[in-house]
């Protein structure tokens, strides 16, 4: 799988994301800096966390508007798969690639844990490495994880299928949701399922090391659906 | 505020901090009357802050050269080989003064400047922490400077990318009116790849890169050397805002241009900015600087010499390049839209020059204003020996042992902190191993196997009952709660905190920490790389406690190998390693539980055997490489029977069934705080014991790890562990969400 991870100003989760993907793949992602507009020919490009433009004006707000993102777009236009991680998630929203906005976490505070996670599906690109209905424990580090769309989007996403992952105790029940998203929402789907948002962070959950590898399936799921 | 015009009469010379004395040096050093920007300097650099006046004599007697030491302290930080061609750069510095007046902004420029410490040298950040002192959780200040600092240390140091990963916590009256914001920052670098700030090559240029100057901070430092009084809160405009959007902009980019082969030397602007950077590299370089501040990126309009010389803006640095490498270095600070620009050069002339508006601004020979910097050896009256308190004159609590377990881990100085660390983004790098909450935090080399073990430590009760035990504490228990890891401690940094040194009992206290200091250092060869000395912090008179903070740093080399606390097999055995079996009691003076439990703040601290410590340390090392031990922890506040409780709310899963020895004095040997002291599990404890004779360490079986939860001492119920660890993570919360 050859990868591409775009680079903005005030990215700090790029390295990290690197890492994931080459354990993953066996090779390096690709970076491409936010103010080129040319990417490699990808199977996979990433916007990886971090605070783009330190969040300013809100969080993703100028990084989605970078000339690299044009060509994202165009690419995920013709079914390159987009895997948005926080503040990827973010900008992926802001450049409207999907719906809905993160807005500041309901307890007003950055929030860094381990949250467990449902797998809504394993039909997707990104989750075939897991089960239907798995849960999976990753970490979280976030000031801006709230997702909030109307209730008639949400019960879109909901019908098609397009939630990804939700926040849920230990045990897959409801509950622990670090941020106050609506639907306990932690990552959503485009419509044709090739663009993945999510506020945790599987990229840092994927050695023993580091307390989980619960991260690994959806880079090992990746590799294996686009080998 | 002075005007620039304005004489030099005898109020502005105190304005700026100046004795009459001092003035005269002053004088005599230039042959005439300075200007006014000329006096801000010799203002700034003569502070306390910059020039460590009071504390030079003492800290010259520190250890700070070893096998492992590649540059001590006197530069930005210090530097440590730790193996592979690898080295740590760390430093630790406070913020006190400005995160009382403004706490957000204060302690968010505390991370930005340490940080910046670091990556000047060469180093990208892996690890921050920070030591944070606050007063009384009932003065009405108190929860709302928690809530700013946190916010502000996570605020900058999650926006820069960089986890931090340990810290510490005190709460005290005497911090009312001053608390202690102290930041670490540990980097990683090529050994071989270091930058000095040493001013070279006559002709070379004085590049100027980061954010624009402001008028923000002026006077900062002076700030940082006097006390505070009822018009503290006027001093506002002195803190500096910090941006770590741009901090983070301007790590990329030095550690890019770093890469390429342009950079003479680079210096970071922190207090005292463009003045004490531009001075400090001129004068290890025992060269000149000439300065057209006309080229000074500025933020505002109209700005004098000496405003853009004393202005702490934050985000900036200041670097010598040859005159050829100026059009490459410009492009990478233009690639991550930042100012560059060239403000001068290096000259052979041994003088700061400043020129503005084409007129001579300011012109000081560099050599005296740095080496003739006023070093003062104070009066200092030694800390009259607090009395023993023997176990048995301190009554059994009239709660149970659980209730008082309970208590103390719910007490304010050892509650979870949780509450303040899942703030901060402590897993960013993905290098972290182990995460905030044990002894030590621990995060990975990349592309190796190695870790680094980092911690901050001191208990300030021990050094305002005993300095020189006090002072000794403190280095030693960063030395265990990284040898608790498994690491081998390599090197400390310093952060001493104190009251007015003016006061001969303040510099008595001063005196007696640097020397406990300096004799645990020695004996554990352990040097101090770097520091930083924060003083005047008292308020009306009232001083803080004396706060001797150590930062130290350990190397793992496999960290597959760490141990942490958490217990991991029921049925295993729990031995105290530097604790003879037949001791029946425990030292019970200064301790927490004499305090929480009899509300007594007194007696002689604990004692610290020196040699004793390394035995028992360098056998823990040993143990935990050889796989012998399966969990570990060191004993500090609160006692073993807190450790061991310690021990199993990290595991989540299991208690422990402890036995204490027949006819012991329950609450002291449960809550005493002798020093030296870990605690281990083992599924081999004749072996353990047996080994640890042999290495003349005393150890004493003490516990099963017990199945589910529970927590008893000798076969009677203490209290559950989920109970146990409900109350100890509830306090703070509970605390933060009250109306103050």
């Amino acid at each position: 799988m050859k990868s591409a991870i775009i680079v903005f100003p005030g990215s700090n989760r790029d390295r990290d994301m690197v890492m994931a993907l080459r354990q993953a793949s066996g090779s390096d992602p690709a970076m491409i800096w936010h103010k080129e507009t040319e990417i490699p020919d990808v199977d996979l490009i990433v916007v990886p966390g971090g605070f783009s433009y330190g969040d300013y004006l809100r969080a993703g707000a100028m990084g989605a508007l970078s000339p690299a993102m044009r060509t994202v777009k165009e690419r995920s236009d013709k079914g390159v798969p987009v895997l948005g991680v926080c503040n990827g998630f973010q900008i992926l929203t802001e450049a409207g690639m999907l719906p809905g906005a993160l807005m500041r976490n309901s307890g007003l505070k950055f929030v860094c844990k381990t949250v467990h996670l449902k797998v809504e599906t394993s039909q997707s690109l990104f989750t075939s490495g897991y089960s239907d209905g798995q849960v999976i424990s990753v970490p979280v580090a976030h000031n801006d994880g709230n997702y909030f769309a109307d209730p008639d989007t949400l019960d879109r996403l909901e019908d098609r299928g397009q939630v990804a992952f939700r926040y849920v105790a230990a045990d897959g029940k409801p509950g622990n949701n670090p941020n106050g998203s609506q639907r306990d929402i932690a990552g959503i789907y485009n419509e044709t399922k090739t663009v993945l948002g999510l506020m945790p962070h599987p990229e840092n959950a994927i050695e023993a090391l580091h307390g989980g590898t619960d991260g690994r399936g959806l880079f090992d799921g990746l590799v294996k659906a686009l080998h | 505020m002075t005007l620039p015009n304005a004489a030099i009469t005898d109020e502005v010379v105190a304005e700026h901090g100046l004795t009459q004395d001092e003035y005269q040096v002053v004088l005599r050093i230039l042959g005439r009357e300075p200007n006014l920007t000329e006096l801000g300097i010799f203002s700034v650099m003569w502070s306390e802050h910059c020039s460590y006046k009071s504390s030079k004599r003492w800290l010259k007697t520190l250890p700070t050269d070893g096998p492992n030491v590649i540059q001590g302290p006197g530069e930005n930080a210090g530097v440590i080989d730790i193996g592979e061609g690898l080295a740590a750069v760390f430093k630790i510095e406070s913020h006190n003064h400005p995160s009382f007046i403004e706490p957000y902004q204060g302690a968010a420029t505390g991370v930005g400047g340490i940080l910046r410490d670091v990556f000047t040298m060469g180093a990208r950040p892996i690890a921050n922490l920070n030591a944070l002192r606050f007063g009384d959780p009932d003065h009405p200040k108190t929860r709302h400077l928690i809530s700013g600092v946190v916010g502000g240390i996570g605020g900058y140091g999650n926006c820069v990318g960089v986890p931090t990963v340990a810290g510490e916590v005190n709460f005290h009256p005497a911090y009312n009116g001053n608390i202690l914001v102290n930041a670490m920052t540990v980097g990683l670098a090529q050994a071989d790849r270091i930058f000095y700030s040493a001013a070279a090559g006559p002709g070379n240029s004085v590049v100027y890169v980061g954010a624009k100057t402001g008028r923000d901070g002026i006077h900062g430092a002076t700030m940082a050397s006097k006390e505070f009084d009822e018009d503290s809160e006027e001093k506002r405009p002195t803190v500096q805002v910090g941006d770590p959007f741009t901090e983070k902009l301007l790590l990329e980019a030095c550690l890019e241009l770093m890469e390429r082969d342009c950079i003479v030397a680079i210096q970071d602007m922190g207090a005292a900015g463009l003045t004490s950077s531009s001075v400090e590299m001129a004068d290890k370089g025992g060269l000149g600087i000439e300065l057209d501040l006309d080229r000074v990126p500025v933020r505002e309009e109209g700005m004098t010499a000496y405003e853009i010389m004393l202005s702490e803006s934050q985000e900036r640095m200041l670097m010598i390049i040859r005159p050829e490498s100026a059009d490459e270095a410009r492009a990478v600070f233009e690639k991550w839209d930042l100012d560059f620009a060239v403000i001068g050069s290096v000259t052979e002339t041994g003088h700061i020059v400043l020129k503005k508006d084409g007129v001579v601004q300011c012109d000081i020979p560099v050599e005296p204003l740095v080496g003739e910097a006023p070093e003062y050896d104070r009066p200092h009256t030694p800390t009259a020996p607090q009395p023993m308190i023997a176990a048995a004159d301190v009554a059994a609590p009239k709660a149970s042992l659980g209730e008082v377990l309970a208590l103390l881990m719910s007490c304010p100085d050892m509650a979870s902190r949780r509450w303040i660390w899942e703030q901060y983004d402590h897993l960013v790098m993905g290098d972290t191993m182990i995460r905030p909450g044990a002894d030590s935090g621990v995060v990975r080399i990349r592309d190796t196997d190695r870790g680094l073990a980092v911690t901050v430590d001191c208990t300030p009760r021990y050094c305002l009952a005993d300095p020189k035990t006090g002072g000794a504490q403190a280095v030693v228990e960063t030395w265990r709660n990284i040898t608790a890891t498994g690491a081998t401690p390599l090197a400390a940094t310093n952060n001493l905190n104190f009251g007015n040194p003016e006061k001969p009992v303040i510099m008595g206290q001063i005196v007696g920490c640097v020397t406990g200091m300096g004799d645990a250092c020695r004996a554990l060869d352990y040097p101090i790389v770097s520091g930083n000395v924060s003083l005047y912090n008292e308020t009306e008179g009232t001083a803080i406690l004396p706060t001797p903070v150590i930062g130290g740093v350990g190397v793992i080399e496999n960290v597959n190998k760490l141990a942490t606390p958490a217990l991991k097999a029921a049925g295993e055995t729990l031995v105290v390693l530097g604790q003879p079996a037949d001791r029946k009691d425990g030292w019970l003076g200064c301790s927490l539980y004499l305090r929480e439990v009899e509300g007594r703040e007194e007696g002689a601290p604990p004692p610290i055997d020196l040699a004793a410590e390394r035995r028992t340390g360098d056998l823990v090392r040993a143990l935990i490489a050889e796989g012998a031990v399966s969990a570990c922890h060191d004993v500090s506040d609160g006692g073993l029977l807190v450790a061991v409780a310690e021990m199993a709310l990290a595991s989540k899963t299991f208690g422990a069934d402890v036995t204490a020895p027949e006819g012991a004095v329950a609450h002291a040997w449960a809550f005493g705080e002798d020093q030296g002291r870990y605690v281990v599990t083992t599924s081999d404890p004749a072996g353990l014991i047996a080994r640890a004779e042999s290495a003349g360490v005393p150890a004493a079986t003490v516990g099963t790890v017990a199945d589910g939860g529970r927590l008893t001492l000798n076969g009677m119920p203490l209290i559950s562990g989920e109970e146990l660890s409900r109350r100890h993570e509830a306090w703070l919360p509970k605390y933060m969400a009250a109306e103050s």
